[in-house]
């Protein structure tokens, strides 16, 4: 301490005076207890569903929200739901259109990332500034016209309509593709085309292996996308289920059995848990350079 | 990591020519590498295709699926179509004349000062906890996971789950009951309270996007900043003022602009909840409501038409407060 004494009341341990430390506990402990108390608000919502969703119909209409339920390994009111709430249909669906759009997308989209940073063409100003505003547009609102279209083309209730929604509306893929590109060096294309490479193969053999990193981010992205889409599903398949239009469908024929709603929502979100605990850190990086466009 | 790229030369030699940044797409090296001189004209049209080729399936998509619409709702918005006629009416300015002037439609837009005030409430909570995980805390992760899980939550469980939360007699009434509130309000049946019981729910679904936001924000600035400050004695409060808020202003002003565009454009939580009764039918669901259950299509387009005018002039602002919109949060 190079405080000479000058001033008074200094603890020799630390350098602070009795008053300072005092204040800095409360203030660690008011920060450490509005933690707690915003995690209890985050999970607090989702435990009592899942204490609902353990309870059969008697036991649930008897007792209260923060009533642990009598029998832990009660799952009769998931298998409930699975079978008559046609979680399983919703699943499958889901995973088909998500497989085939995301397929799509990367294609698509790291193809179109590399005529934009590699190329330099007449129109390529346009191309980017088309893909900029279309970020812009409201895709909730546009769903007016783009139903005719759909329609127009005969793909309602099928779920081509769905897919290419998905593959056609995904233009932040393509500025995480072209961002990432960035930073592939040039001379590797060069050198492969100076080995007599063409265009096609310098694509499929060199660029694309190295986009790898971003193509996760964007499976990452979009799979939580897909999964979470409500209103494309519910508009554009009525016959058939996505998870999420499968989940919304209970409101009618289960309306007042609370426990089969619980499980169902349950149900949907364990596989958001599993994902997030697994890709924690994928899913903070890619939703941040997603979601500021 | 690029030296493993399959079916390349070796990285040594040609590593040279990225060097210079404008030598990024291949201009120069086009003459020396075209032996077909002999049929020049015929290579030109390959050349200037084969952006095109590699283009045409995103740019196909992106056209049809998202400009053509865009388009077909001003043509649709001076018509009176109902979605099913084969003839088209012109209108003229009609229905956007009805849109700002019959009260149903324009009271929906009252609703969304709900959302946008919740907002703020969003921003400062995700804001405090963004600063106080940026100091170092035990279980930080642990927190942070916490506060950003219910963002990627599925929007229609979130709606089950806050509807579970809010019933009569349900979780939220028994913990008010605790604290001597015996007759709590309905809460998603009295138009007064509707609103901000969904705007309510949707600051508990997106307060973690915001908060993790910023704390990548905070997280960018320089720690020796704050060394600095420590060493000059300035306490927590100081800090904040004098290095994370000026740091962060940027993406604060990006979050805020953001809320705008998406209290007007609110649609999923209210739908799902109460599926826009009691007074909560937002500007979205009346909208689409207007297109597919009256079946008033040329006036639904107008609606959308206006929402899209709205939301571009906000980005327009956001712009001109924000020139250089780079926002680097890696």
């Amino acid at each position: 301490m190079t405080a000479l004494g000058a001033l008074p009341r200094r603890d020799a341990t630390d350098g602070r005076t009795v008053g300072q430390r005092v204040r800095s506990l409360s203030a660690t402990s008011a920060k450490y207890l509005s933690l707690i108390i915003a995690s209890v608000i985050t999970l607090l919502p989702l435990s009592v569903l899942l204490f609902a969703s353990l309870k059969t119909a008697p036991e649930y209409a008897q007792s209260g929200p923060f009533d642990p339920p009598a029998n832990w390994f009660h799952f009769d009111n998931f298998v409930t739901a699975f079978t008559s709430g046609k979680m399983l249909e919703g699943f499958v669906n889901t995973g088909i259109i998500l497989g085939v759009s995301l397929v799509g997308t990367i294609l698509l989209g790291t193809m179109a990332a590399y005529a934009l940073d590699r190329f330099d063409f007449r129109g390529r100003k346009l191309v980017m500034a088309l893909f900029l505003i279309a970020t812009l547009i409201p895709s909730v609102t546009s769903q007016v016209a783009t139903f005719q279209l759909i329609n127009g083309m005969g793909l309602y209730d099928t779920k081509a309509a769905l897919i290419l929604l998905f593959m056609g509306t995904d233009i932040i893929a393509i500025y995480l593709f072209i961002q990432f590109m960035q930073s592939i060096p040039v001379s590797l294309d060069e050198a492969a085309m100076i080995d007599g490479a063409n265009r096609w193969t310098i694509y499929w053999r060199v660029v694309l292996p190295l986009l790898k990193p971003a193509i996760a981010t964007v499976v990452i992205i979009k799979g939580i996308a897909v999964y979470n889409e409500f209103y494309a599903p519910f508009l554009y398949l009525p016959s058939e289920g996505m998870i999420s239009t499968a989940l919304f469908r209970f409101k009618g024929p289960f309306g007042a059995q609370w426990e089969v709603i619980a499980a169902g929502t349950i149900v949907v979100i364990v596989p958001t848990l599993i994902a997030f605990l697994l890709l924690q850190r994928w899913i903070y990086r890619g939703l941040t350079s997603g979601a500021v466009k | 990591m690029a030296l493993t790229a399959p079916g390349t030369a070796p990285a040594g030699a040609p590593a040279v020519l990225s060097a210079p940044v404008r030598a990024r797409r291949f201009r120069g090296l086009r003459g020396a590498g075209a032996p077909g001189a002999q049929r020049p004209a015929r290579r030109r049209v390959v050349r200037t295709l084969t952006p095109w080729l590699f283009l045409t399936g995103a740019v196909g998509l992106l056209l049809l699926f998202t400009y053509w619409p865009a388009l077909n709702l001003f043509y649709y918005s001076v018509t009176d179509w109902d979605g099913i006629d084969l003839t088209k009416e012109f209108v003229g300015l009609d229905n956007y004349v009805r849109v700002f002037t019959d009260p149903r439609i324009f009271n929906v837009f009252w609703v969304s000062l709900y959302y946008f005030a919740a907002s703020f409430a969003q921003m400062a909570i995700a804001l405090y906890f963004a600063t106080l995980l940026s100091f170092s805390t035990r279980f930080s992760s642990l927190f942070r996971g916490i506060l950003f899980f219910p963002y990627l939550i599925n929007g229609v469980a979130i709606g089950f789950v806050f509807l579970y939360l809010f019933q009569p007699g349900g979780t939220l009434d028994t913990v008010l009951s605790w604290v001597g509130v015996a007759d709590p309000p309905y809460w998603l049946g009295d138009p007064n309270i509707v609103n901000w019981s969904l705007a309510g729910t949707s600051v508990w679904r997106y307060t973690g996007l915001n908060f993790v936001l910023f704390l990548g924000a905070i997280q960018s600035i320089p720690h020796e900043l704050y060394e600095a400050a420590d060493l000059d004695g300035a306490s927590r409060w100081q800090q904040f003022w004098a290095i994370i808020f000026p740091g962060i202003r940027r993406i604060i002003g990006l979050s805020f602009i953001l809320a705008i565009a998406g209290s007007l454009s609110v649609f999923e939580i209210p739908f799902i909840m109460t599926g826009g009764a009691n007074g909560s039918a937002t500007f979205v669901i009346q909208t689409l409501q207007i297109a597919f259950s009256f079946r008033q299509v040329g006036l639904a387009s107008a609606m959308a038409v206006v929402l899209l005018m709205i939301v571009l002039l906000v980005t327009w602002i956001q712009r001109r407060l924000f020139p250089d919109e780079k926002v680097d949060l890696t």
